[in-house]
C-alpha cells in the first residue's frame, strides 16, 4: 500500500459512558480499495464511521484525508472539505428529507458546492438518477414514493453529487430485503469500479464483508482486534473472537440446513 | 439502466384538495368569507358603522337592521362586520409575529443547544411561569391603551410557545440521519436549520397557531373591554360588548351580534387547526 487517500491514527470516541465507544482505532485505506469493517452491535463501527467523516468529533487521534488532519481543523475550514468523504447511512427511511423532491435533494448539493450551473442542474440530476439505476421521473417525486432499496439508490446518488473520494457505507443494506440486498451491494461495487472510489464498508454480516472486501477490520468493543489482510480468507482468522464470530455463522448454519 | 420501477406518482397540488378533510375544507371556506366581508365591508351593508342617529337608537332586530340598532343608533350588523377587520388584525399579527420570532429563537436553541439552550430555555421558563391574561394586562397598562401596544404584548407573552414547540422538534429532528447528511454534504448551519429542518418542524407550531389565532381575538376583545385595547368609536366585538352592556337585559340584540362573531371565528379557527392537526398525524403515519 504506497499511498494511502486516508491515514486514521488512535481515534478514540468516548459518550459519557464508562467504556469508550471508540479506543485507538488506526487504519489505512488505499486509493481505490475496498475496506470491510466488520463487528457485533455495540462494537464501535457506527462511531467509526461517524468519526472518520468527522459527524462526531474524535476525543483524540488524527484523520488524515489527503495529506491533511481533518479533527485539527475548525468547523469552517472543515465544512469546504466535507463534500470528499461521504456517507450512506444504515436506515433510508431517515436518510432523506420528506420535504424536498428527489431532484432538489441532488441539485441542493451541486449548487452549494459549485459542482454545476443552475441551468444544467436537470441534466446532472438525471445522470446521477441513471448511475444509481432510477429513471429519471423519480427527480419529481418525493421521499414517500420509493421504497426501502429505492431510497438507498437515492442516498448513494446524493453522496456521488458531491463527487467524493471516499464512500463510507454504513451498514447500507441491513434494514433492507435479502432480495434487495445484493442490487444495493453491487451497485456500490459497480461504482467503486467506474468512478475510482475508495469505499469503507461497514457491516454485520461476516459472510457478505468478507464476499464484498478483500481486507478486513473486525471490531470488538471499541476496538480493532484484528486486521484480516487481502490474501488471506476470514476463515483462517487468529483473533480468537472472529473464530467465535465465524463458528456462530455455521452453526446456523448447520442448523438451518 | 433503470432496471427499476417505479409507484405510479401521487396527483400533484395541496394534499387538501384531493384528501378528504372537511374540518380542513369547512373551516377555510369560512374564513375566507369572513374575510372578504371584512375587505369589503363597505359593499356588504350599506350604512355607516360609525355616524350616530339618536331617533334610530335601541331598534330590535328586523328586516333592515338585521340585529338591530346600539344605544347610539347605529346599525349593530355593520359594527359587527367593521370590527372584523380590527379582530382578525388582533388575530393575524398576533400569531405571526410570534410565529416568526418564536420559530427562529426556538431553531438556534434545538440547533446549537449548550448554553445557548439554557440562556433562551430560563428566559421561556419566566415568561411562561406568568399566567398569560395576567401579562398581557399587565404590560399594556404599562406601555398605555391601544391597539399597537396590545400587538406588543401579545408578541411579548406569547413567542416562548412557539419557540417550546419548536425547539423540541428541532432536537428529535437533529438527530435524523438526514441532517447528519446534510452537515456531511458540507453544507451550511443557516441552509441546514431553514431549509432541512425547519419545513419539518413547522408543522406542529401551524397547528398551535390556530388555537393561539382564536384565543387571541378572545384576549384583544377581552382587553377592549376594560378598555386596554381598541378605543371608541372604532368597532370591535369586545368594546361593543362592553359600551352596550348595561343596556343587555331591555336589548340583548346589541351585545348578541358581537358575541356570536368571537363564537363563530373561534370555531372557524378551530375547524381549521383541527383540519391541519389530521393532517400532521397522517404525514407522520
Amino acid at each position: 500500500m504506497s499511498d494511502p487517500i486516508l491515514r486514521v491514527e488512535g481515534i478514540s470516541k468516548t459518550y459519557g459512558g464508562p467504556r469508550p465507544a471508540l479506543a485507538g482505532a488506526s487504519f489505512e485505506l488505499a486509493k481505490g480499495e475496498i475496506l470491510g469493517v466488520v463487528g457485533e452491535s455495540g462494537s464501535g463501527k457506527t462511531t467509526l464511521a461517524r468519526c472518520v467523516a468527522l459527524l462526531e468529533r474524535p476525543d483524540a487521534g488524527r484523520v488524515i484525508f489527503k495529506g491533511e488532519d481533518l479533527a485539527a481543523l475548525r468547523e469552517g475550514q472543515l465544512r469546504k472539505r466535507r463534500r470528499g468523504i461521504q456517507t450512506v447511512f444504515q436506515d433510508p427511511y431517515a436518510s432523506l428529507n420528506p420535504t424536498k423532491t428527489i431532484g432538489d435533494a441532488l441539485g441542493e448539493v451541486m449548487l452549494v458546492h459549485g459542482l454545476a450551473v443552475r441551468k444544467e442542474i436537470k441534466k446532472h440530476v438525471a445522470e446521477l438518477l441513471d448511475q444509481v439505476g432510477l429513471p429519471t421521473t423519480a427527480a419529481d417525486a418525493y421521499p414517500k414514493s420509493f421504497s426501502g432499496g429505492q431510497r438507498q439508490r437515492i442516498c448513494i446518488a446524493r453522496a456521488l453529487a458531491a463527487q467524493p473520494e471516499i464512500l463510507i457505507a454504513d451498514e447500507p443494506v441491513s434494514s433492507l430485503d435479502v432480495s434487495v440486498q445484493a442490487q444495493v451491494v453491487n451497485l456500490i461495487l459497480d461504482l467503486k469500479d467506474r468512478l475510482g472510489l475508495s469505499v469503507i464498508f461497514i457491516g454485520h454480516d461476516l459472510q457478505l464483508i468478507d464476499f464484498i472486501a478483500p481486507r478486513v477490520l473486525v471490531m470488538l468493543a471499541g476496538e480493532i482486534v484484528e486486521t484480516i489482510p487481502a490474501d488471506r480468507s476470514i476463515a483462517d482468522a487468529r483473533h480468537e473472537y472472529t473464530r467465535a464470530l465465524m463458528q456462530a455463522v455455521s452453526k446456523l448454519e448447520t442448523l438451518a440446513g | 439502466m433503470s432496471d427499476v420501477t417505479l409507484p405510479p406518482l401521487r396527483n400533484r397540488g395541496p394534499a387538501w384538495l384531493y384528501e378528504g378533510n372537511w374540518s380542513l375544507r369547512i373551516g377555510l371556506v369560512s374564513f375566507l368569507i369572513i374575510l372578504l366581508a371584512a375587505i369589503f365591508a363597505p359593499l356588504v351593508t350599506s350604512y355607516d358603522p360609525i355616524a350616530i342617529d339618536l331617533a334610530k337608537a335601541l331598534q330590535p332586530p328586523s328586516l333592515v337592521h338585521w340585529m338591530g340598532t346600539d344605544h347610539l343608533g347605529r346599525d349593530v350588523f355593520t359594527r359587527v362586520v367593521f370590527a372584523a377587520r380590527v379582530d382578525l388584525q388582533i388575530g393575524a399579527i398576533g400569531v405571526a409575529l410570534p410565529l416568526i420570532i418564536g420559530t427562529i429563537v426556538g431553531l438556534i436553541a434545538g440547533y446549537y443547544g449548550g448554553w445557548v439552550d439554557a440562556v433562551i430555555g430560563r428566559i421561556v421558563d419566566v415568561i411562561i411561569a406568568f399566567p398569560f391574561l395576567v401579562l398581557v394586562i399587565a404590560i399594556v397598562a404599562m406601555l398605555g391603551p391601544g391597539l399597537i401596544n396590545l400587538y406588543i404584548a401579545l408578541t411579548v407573552v406569547s413567542w416562548v410557545l412557539y419557540t417550546r414547540i419548536i425547539r423540541a422538534e428541532t432536537i428529535a429532528l437533529k438527530k435524523r440521519e438526514y441532517v447528519l447528511a446534510a452537515r456531511n454534504l458540507g453544507f451550511g448551519h443557516l441552509r441546514i436549520m431553514f431549509g432541512h429542518i425547519l419545513p419539518n418542524a413547522i408543522a406542529p407550531a401551524l397547528v398551535f397557531a390556530m388555537s393561539d389565532f382564536a384565543l387571541d381575538v378572545q384576549v384583544g376583545a377581552t382587553l377592549s373591554f376594560f378598555g386596554l385595547g381598541a378605543q371608541p368609536p372604532t368597532p370591535e366585538w369586545g368594546l361593543m360588548i362592553a359600551e352596550t352592556r348595561s343596556m343587555m337585559l331591555t336589548a340583548p340584540w346589541v351585545v348578541v351580534g358581537p358575541g356570536l362573531a368571537i363564537v363563530v371565528v373561534s370555531l372557524v379557527v378551530s375547524l381549521i387547526g383541527d383540519g391541519l392537526a389530521d393532517k400532521v398525524r397522517r404525514l407522520d403515519g
